[in-house]
């Protein structure tokens, strides 16, 4: 099932103040705050989950699966995050945790690191192919790809058009289980153990493709606490050594510069948190960065390590990952040479254009976009400059903006209101002076003002 | 519907400080975004307008930066008080370069800016007088 506008991240209205610190934090100013509760405009929303993590309430939700929906499938499959592994403290032992992950009623586990190692090759010879625009921007984090789709047009033709592991990981996940198993498609439910609500958004509705191989998510805050005792209940002697294949250069992936580390190629670039991700594609469409081959780009600080939903504080996690991907092996588990063929065979590419979004535009006309824009200005200039974010809107700019777009008064700013309230007192008072003709002591006229004597 | 639209916008440059430096071709970018030019427009009108910017901090005391869009044309002007350029036709060559070491160590002085500025916009008109002040025109079309 494919909602075209799903949103993962959503607002619990019960638990939201309407405080200021969602609108202006949030990259794409998607956020509004209005009778009293902040509202998410959904055009604008990329899921990035930065709102998630500044709530002071813990109002904005990630809407993710309930666990049930494991009954809908005769066999069941699990594909874990690269960066779930420094979740635990068992993270040396990344077979124990995923049995433990297993346990949890699944009868198959795929690891999205092992995928990861198709995609670094994949991607290695996209970019090494001529005439592909510089630098490439991964598309493996969906939060970046809509980042671009709304901010940044221009650079949708240098997103590398190949898949993300995760729908990766899925799709040979699906083909390895017909084969082996005799499985239906249908009858087969593959599982994420996501860190972050943009990844369910590009579950629910992709970007570029027109399903997901997926069925499912469930956040790794989600299942935390079951996974945790399935974990310790696991004994060395159940395991077998078949669960984790992938190398430390796939489970690498979950953290910043683990793609790049993968990718082993040409002049790359690694950047993570949405607002330093902002500055650099800033830098890419000013056509700055051009002697740089590949960005890997992600929206979380840390990458995805520090997702919106994982439970262990950043910096542990991905000093545990760290470890654990340096002493895997150092070379890929899957065979290039297989990859390559896959490649050549289009198994990897998106199968629909990414397309942009307009949603920053004034109007569709530029003549009428031109209007507004003067009037945004003017209207500008009657705001205080002060960003207090009291109007509901994140900065004096925004709230212009929303007034020319009609969704928002000048009334709305206190320091507006407060001035037109003073004008309207002096007012009053100046016509509480004015007396009835036949009134008046002769010092005064009509109007209130000194007689000349 | 007015055929005659006209979206003007200036700001005032001064030279050496590299701390609002670029502030001006963010906005114009930003705008230009806004009012839905096609972005590969959006892309060039941007690139002159921060080349054209920073050329005024780097080369010149103070100056005037103004963007004009008008049906079918973005025209860039750049007039600024500084020195004057003496051999036009050497500063136009990619890799000329008068950019001092302090100023080459912040990432600028390539000698890229005026080649770039002139492979970016469709007509581009440069006067200077020395001593006096440079004036850089372009437009776009779009
Ligand atoms: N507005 C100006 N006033 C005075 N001299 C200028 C001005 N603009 C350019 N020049 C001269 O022309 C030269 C070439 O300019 P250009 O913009 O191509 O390169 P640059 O500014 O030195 O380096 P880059 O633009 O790559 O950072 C400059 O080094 C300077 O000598
Ligand atoms: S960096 Fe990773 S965790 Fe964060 S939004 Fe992107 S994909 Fe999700
Ligand atoms: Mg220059």
């Amino acid at each position: 099932m494919i909602e075209r506008n799903y949103h993962s991240v959503v607002l619990d209205r019960e638990k939201c103040k309407g405080c200021t610190n969602c609108i202006k934090n949030c990259p794409t100013e998607a956020i509004r705050v209005r009778d009293g509760k902040a509202k998410i405009l959904e055009d604008r929303c990329i899921d990035c989950g930065e709102c998630i993590r500044i709530c002071p309430q813990h109002a904005k939700l990630a809407k993710t699966d309930e666990l049930s929906i494991l009954n809908n499938f005769r066999y069941r499959v699990v594909i874990p995050a690269p960066s779930l592994y420094g979740q635990f403290k068992e993270y040396m032992n990344p077979e124990k945790i995923l049995m433990g992950l297993k346990k949890m009623g699944f009868d198959e586990v795929y690891e999205v690191a092992l995928a990861a190692e198709n995609v670094s090759i994949a991607v290695r010879r996209y970019l090494s192919e001529k005439n592909n625009p510089k630098p490439g921007i991964s598309s493996a984090c969906p939060a970046v790809v809509r980042l671009i789709q709304v901010r940044f047009p221009d650079l949708i033709k240098n997103i590398v058009p190949i898949k993300a592991p995760i729908e990766i990981a899925a799709k040979k996940a699906r083909e390895k289980i017909k084969k082996e198993k005799g499985f239906k498609d249908d009858e087969i439910g593959v599982f994420f153990i996501t860190p972050c609500p943009a990844k369910v958004t590009s579950i629910k509705s992709p970007v570029g493709a027109k399903t997901s191989f997926i069925n499912g998510a469930f956040s790794v805050s989600q299942i935390y606490g079951d996974l945790l005792k399935n974990i310790k209940s696991v004994k060395e002697s159940d395991l077998d050594g078949t669960l984790q294949k992938a190398s430390g250069l796939g489970v690498g992936w979950g953290r910043s510069g683990g793609e790049n580390k993968a990718l082993a190629m040409g002049n790359t670039l690694s950047v993570d948190g949405i607002h330093n991700v902002i500055e650099v594609l800033e830098e890419v469409e000013m056509g700055r960065l051009k002697d740089i081959d590949f960005i890997e780009a992600q929206a979380c600080i840390g990458g995805c390590v520090g997702g919106a939903l994982m439970v262990e504080k950043q910096v542990i996690a991905r000093t545990r990952l760290r470890k654990l991907s340096e002493t895997l092996a150092q070379n890929f588990a899957v065979d290039e040479y297989v990859v390559l063929k896959e490649y050549d065979n289009n198994y990897y590419f998106m199968t629909e254009k990414i397309e942009p979004k307009h949603v920053m535009k004034l109007d569709e006309d530029i003549a009428k976009a031109i209007e507004k824009m003067e009037l945004l200005e003017k209207t500008l200039e009657r705001l205080p400059g002060l960003d207090c974010g009291s109007c509901g809107s994140p900065n004096c700019r925004a709230l212009a903006e929303d007034i020319v777009r009609g969704i928002a008064s000048e009334n709305d700013c206190v320091f507006v209101l407060r001035e037109k309230v003073k004008e309207l007192a002096e007012e009053m008072l100046e016509l509480s002076k004015r007396l009835p003709p036949a009134m008046g002591d002769g010092d005064f006229n009509r109007k209130g003002e000194k007689n000349e004597t | 519907m007015n055929k005659n639209f006209l979206l003007k916008m200036s700001f005032d440059i001064e030279g050496n400080n590299f701390n609002a430096a670029g502030a001006a071709s963010s906005e114009i970018k930003r705008k230009l975004k806004q009012i839905g030019l096609n972005s590969d427009v959006v892309r060039r009108a941007a690139v002159s307008a921060y080349e054209a910017e920073m050329n005024i901090v780097i080369h010149a005391y103070k100056g005037v930066l103004t963007v004009t869009v008008s049906p079918g044309e973005i025209n860039i002007l750049a007039e600024d008080e500084g020195p004057g350029i003496a051999d036009i036709e050497l500063a136009m060559k990619e890799g000329y370069s008068t950019a001092s070491d302090d100023v080459r160590e912040m990432g600028f002085g390539a000698g890229m800016g005026l080649p770039n500025m002139k492979k970016c916009s469709d007509k581009f008109e440069i006067k200077t007088e020395l001593g006096v002040g440079t004036k850089v025109s372009m437009t776009i079309y779009y």
